[in-house]
């Protein structure tokens, strides 16, 4: 699913360079990149997702060389192919929570189907919450609504940018249990980037993020 | 979801930044086709009134006065004239068709115009019921007075002297109404016609008014006419004036106003675009991170650019629309106070040729004020915005 080779990168004006560990993952596998603040995680995730452009290497998704697409293919691609939690949740704001989850879906090039995305909302315990305002969310229930949303297209990579750094134990355990479920219900790779340590025990494969080379 | 109903749903998300530029817009527009409207109903109202009209007959004074008074009935006329002396240039050879008016009575503020049957014939007035006048005291009711009064065949009536007030009523000799006139869209509507005899026959007693006339509408057969007549009177207590050129000289008064207003109009319209402008730059900056997030979510950045393109639009299209129903309140309650107190009749609501003008580049104005935010918008780096957290 997932192939990345000999990344790096440049921030425009800085003098180091950031390189990167190379990544192979299968649909089904899950995957820990861990590192301190300042290795470069988020860069990593964004070379992935095709949000940046490497500076050298390739980045290859369900067999497309993806970080060699133009702008706009990128954007489709990335919009099918994969979901993204992001560190704070975001939405369309003038939208409810159904239609935020029914806009991933139509980005995403699928059928518009209620019910699918329904389901979804329902196995994250906010079935009634599909009618109400983003806005009225707490923040809790975004970051539940964000993962729903990443995973509502049946995405083959879910990506997550330290999902539990703000959370308690409890709420790290019930948020990776959500994440891994929707993963494994969708069959999708599972990436999860984060210097958040109680995930290291949680998950069997990690790769650790090297302070800048 | 496509673009433009996402954009729908923004604007609405952003209630007063849209209100305040709707609503500039909407007077913006309102105004300009207020105008446009107006003046469609004017000029075909001045038209249809002078309709073959070359000249006025009547007594010296202000000729746009003798114009307003005798072919639109809004102003008091010049004075009288003796029938005898009009009868020359009536007779004149360079004259084709002459239709003497003469009046000075009202019967609840409509005029009562001595005339004869030529004055109907000429602005193709069909009677609609009863018959057309054939003896003194006989009166045939233009539509709206028929309507305004609820006179019917029949009916008889006093007239109130002068023009403007029902106080002094005639109690002598009463009219009978023997006919009505159907909808002509010409002043006749608010007229009561009889023949020249019964004005004649109801002032015998109070001055000497026998055999006087107020004016007479000619049509020329010569075009010499307009010059020869005009030296034929100069030493009489007559003129005649030319409508076409008393009208035009008046609209140029007019014009003055309406050109500041149309400027104030088109002033106001460009603050709207102004306004839309501001409204879609800061929300730009507020909702970066929803537009980045619409990258990640597959969508390209030539749809952010249509999203914010179709916000604009929407603004603009809501505020022409509001500007369009404005400008038709505004002409249905201008024409209720027209027709209340001149009996004058502007409601007209059909679109004007200059309004698809007006709509159009209000359009292409509106995209334009929309295209630089959207334009900033397909640069947004989505990486740096959704990167730092907050």
């Amino acid at each position: 699913m997932l192939k990345t080779d000999g990344l790096r990168y440049r921030y425009e004006g800085g003098d180091t360079e950031l390189a990167f560990p190379d990544l192979r993952m299968e649909k089904g596998e899950e995957l820990l990149l861990l590192g301190a603040s300042g290795t470069g995680k988020t860069t990593m995730l964004h070379l992935v997702a095709g949000m940046r452009t490497p500076t050298a290497g390739t980045v290859n998704l369900a067999g497309v060389a993806f970080s060699a697409l133009p702008t706009a293919e990128r954007d489709q691609t990335r919009g099918r192919h994969m979901g993204i939690v992001f560190q704070t949740a975001h939405f369309v704001r003038s939208l409810t929570v159904g239609e935020n989850l029914a806009l991933a879906r139509s980005l995403a090039g699928c059928s518009p189907d209620e019910a699918a995305a329904k389901t979804v909302l329902e196995e994250l315990g906010l079935a009634h919450k599909w009618n109400a305002r983003v806005d009225a969310l707490s923040v809790g229930e975004q970051q539940r609504v964000s993962i729903a949303r990443a995973v509502v297209h049946g995405p083959g990579l879910i990506l997550a940018d330290e999902p539990t750094s703000a959370l308690d134990d409890a709420n790290t355990d019930a948020v990776l249990t959500l994440l891994r479920g929707q993963a494994e219900r969708t069959g999708a790779a599972l990436l999860i980037v984060t210097h958040d340590q109680r995930l290291k025990d949680r998950m069997s494969r990690h790769v650790a993020l090297n302070p800048i080379a | 979801m496509k673009a433009a109903r996402l954009a729908r749903r923004n604007v609405l998300h952003r209630p007063l930044e849209t209100g305040l530029s709707v609503l500039l817009l909407s007077f913006g527009v309102g105004i300009i086709s207020l105008m446009l409207l107006m003046q469609r109903s004017l000029t075909e109202d001045l038209d249809r009134n002078i309709k073959d009209i070359d000249l006025v007959l009547g007594a010296k004074g202000s000729p746009l006065q003798l114009i307003l008074a005798n072919v639109y009935h809004v102003d008091v006329p010049t004075g009288n004239i003796p029938l005898a002396d009009a009868q020359k240039v009536m007779r004149h050879p360079y004259i084709e068709e002459a239709i003497p008016l003469a009046y000075g009575d009202n019967f609840e503020l409509f005029r009562i115009v001595g005339t004869e049957a030529s004055y109907p014939a000429h602005y193709n007035a069909q009677v609609s019921t009863g018959k057309m006048f054939d003896a003194p005291f006989e009166v045939v009711l233009g539509q709206e007075v028929a309507s305004a009064t609820g006179l019917e065949l029949g009916d008889t009536f006093y007239s109130a002297h002068g023009l403007t007030d029902g106080t002094d009523v005639h109690r002598d000799k009463a009219y009978t109404v023997v006919g009505t006139f159907e909808r002509t869209g010409a002043v006749i509507d608010q007229l009561i016609l009889t023949p020249i005899a019964s004005v004649w026959g109801v002032h015998e007693d109070i001055e000497d008014a026998d055999e006087e006339i107020t004016a007479v509408l000619l049509k020329k057969k010569n075009p010499l006419a307009i010059l020869t007549l005009p030296n034929l009177l100069r030493d009489t207590p007559m003129q005649v004036a030319l409508p076409a050129i008393e009208m035009n000289r008046l609209t140029q008064q007019f014009g003055i106003g309406l050109q500041t207003l149309r400027a104030v109009a088109l002033l106001i319209m460009g603050l709207s675009f102004i306004s839309v402008f501001i409204a879609l730059y800061a929300s730009l900056r507020d909702r970066r991170y929803e537009l980045a997030l619409l990258r990640t979510m597959g969508a390209p950045p030539r749809r952010l650019f249509a999203l914010v393109l179709f916000e604009g639009l929407w603004m603009t299209a809501a505020g022409i629309f509001a500007g369009l129903l404005l400008s038709r309140l505004g002409v249905m309650a201008l024409g209720q106070v027209l027709a209340d107190r001149f009996h004058y009749d502007v409601t007209q609501l059909a679109p004007v040729q200059g309004e698809f003008v007006l709509v159009a580049a209000a359009l292409l104005v509106g995209a334009f004020a929309a295209g630089i935010p959207a334009r900033s918008a397909l640069r947004i780096d989505i990486s740096n915005t959704l990167g730092q957290g907050r």
